[in-house]
């Protein structure tokens, strides 16, 4: 069982994070916030005949994904606490995340150190592109889960050193759908759009587009072998979402990245 | 969109309260799910089926109320009902409708023993 919060993950693995009895699913944490002791019963229809169970009803009025927004806030408050700014990395499998994380850290080398949280439903291959960087990374493999939630990345944050005002990233699951709606603590979510991908997938999977402030534009060195129309594409993420910016970047040939570092130093 | 993820949210909201109440079993559950909320209710259901098998939910009757979706359409400066998240104003077609309601996703009362 977790020491942290007495957590007891059944498919999901996270680098460094043990657990000794994995069949413990005993959810009761000791943090304060996570318990919400307002529900009480009302207007009971108890039957007192014998052998009935007497059944009523409670009112608890909870958002379903309530729990995942209080580890949220946690996560956080324990970035404020340290200045760390996070940023949750969304997009398709495919979109060039990774290579676009490793071309980042590399350029702000000596400038800021940046740490990195990788989703996956599995392997630890993303991990290792990233710590081959000298950047410290931690997996975590979701198994069956299609996306990252706020437990798994506190979890994984007490894994890595994050000093003062540093950078962390969160790669999350390649999946433009589940990811949007599962608040992880960061900052901003910015997501990432290949333009080997259709110009039209900010309105085929418009939650994720408007749950992202910045979009970047990614693989922008093979425009001219494709026949993606850039207009199109951002005239359809604003559509979603009128206050997305966008950031035309290659991380193969470094086209952009100036723009995308300077708008992380600008929030940083 | 992530109804497994959702169903098992609701079963710990329901595991927490029964807990709390001593409830031995809860037969029931009341949603409230926003039309604009991306939820697939059928799926919704299936899933919550699956995830209370062996809880302290199993077999609990699921009752579903659909919130309606509105948004405030900035040209109009009216509240206009919406059926996706995409719609154009119905008043005026304008695109630049801001949702207001409709994204709810909450557990509102159990039933319980």
């Amino acid at each position: 069982m977790c020491t942290t919060c007495g957590c007891g993950h059944d498919e999901t693995k996270i680098e460094g994070h043990a657990h000794e009895h994995g069949h413990d699913h005993d959810h009761e944490h000791g943090h304060d916030g996570h318990h919400h002791h307002h529900g009480h019963a009302y207007a009971p229809r108890r039957s007192h005949a014998p052998g009935m169970t007497p059944a009523r009803m409670l009112k608890i009025e909870q958002d379903i994904l309530s729990k995942n927004d209080a580890y949220a806030r946690e996560n956080r408050a324990f970035l404020a606490d340290r200045r760390v700014f996070a940023l949750n990395l969304v997009s398709s499998p495919g979109s060039g995340k990774t290579t676009l994380l490793c071309k980042t850290i590399e350029m702000l080398k000596g400038q800021c150190a940046v740490a990195v949280i990788e989703g996956d439903q599995q392997t630890s291959n993303d991990a290792e592109r990233i710590r081959a960087t000298g950047a410290p990374a931690v997996q975590i493999n979701t198994g069956k889960g299609c996306h990252l939630d706020a437990h798994m990345v506190g979890h994984a944050m007490q894994q890595l050193s994050l000093p003062e005002r540093s950078l962390l990233m969160i790669e999350n699951v390649g999946n433009l759908v589940c990811p949007a709606a599962f608040d992880l603590g960061e900052a901003h979510k910015v997501v990432i759009l290949s333009v080997t991908e259709g110009e039209d997938k900010p309105l085929k999977y418009p939650d994720m587009f408007r749950a992202a402030d910045l979009m970047l534009l990614n693989k922008c060195d093979l425009l001219p072998h494709l026949r993606f129309d850039v207009d199109q594409a951002i005239e359809a993420a604003r559509r979603v979402n009128p206050a997305i910016q966008v950031i035309r970047v290659s991380a193969t040939t470094g086209e952009g990245m100036g723009d995308w570092l300077a708008w992380l130093q600008a929030r940083r | 969109m992530h109804e497994m993820s959702l169903a098992e949210g609701i079963l710990q909201l329901l595991e927490d309260a029964a807990r709390r109440e001593n409830a031995r079993r809860v037969s029931a559950v009341f949603l409230e799910i926003g039309q604009l909320a991306s939820v697939e209710v059928e799926s919704l259901r299936f899933c919550f089926d699956a995830v209370v098998k062996d809880s302290i939910a199993e077999g609990a009757r699921l009752e579903i109320v659909e919130a309606p979706g509105t948004g405030w359409c900035l040209d109009c400066s009216q509240s206009v009902p919406m059926s996706d998240k995409l719609s154009a104003c119905p008043r005026c077609g304008s695109f630049r409708v801001q949702v207001t309601g409709g994204t709810e996703m909450r557990v509102k009362e159990l039933e319980i023993e």
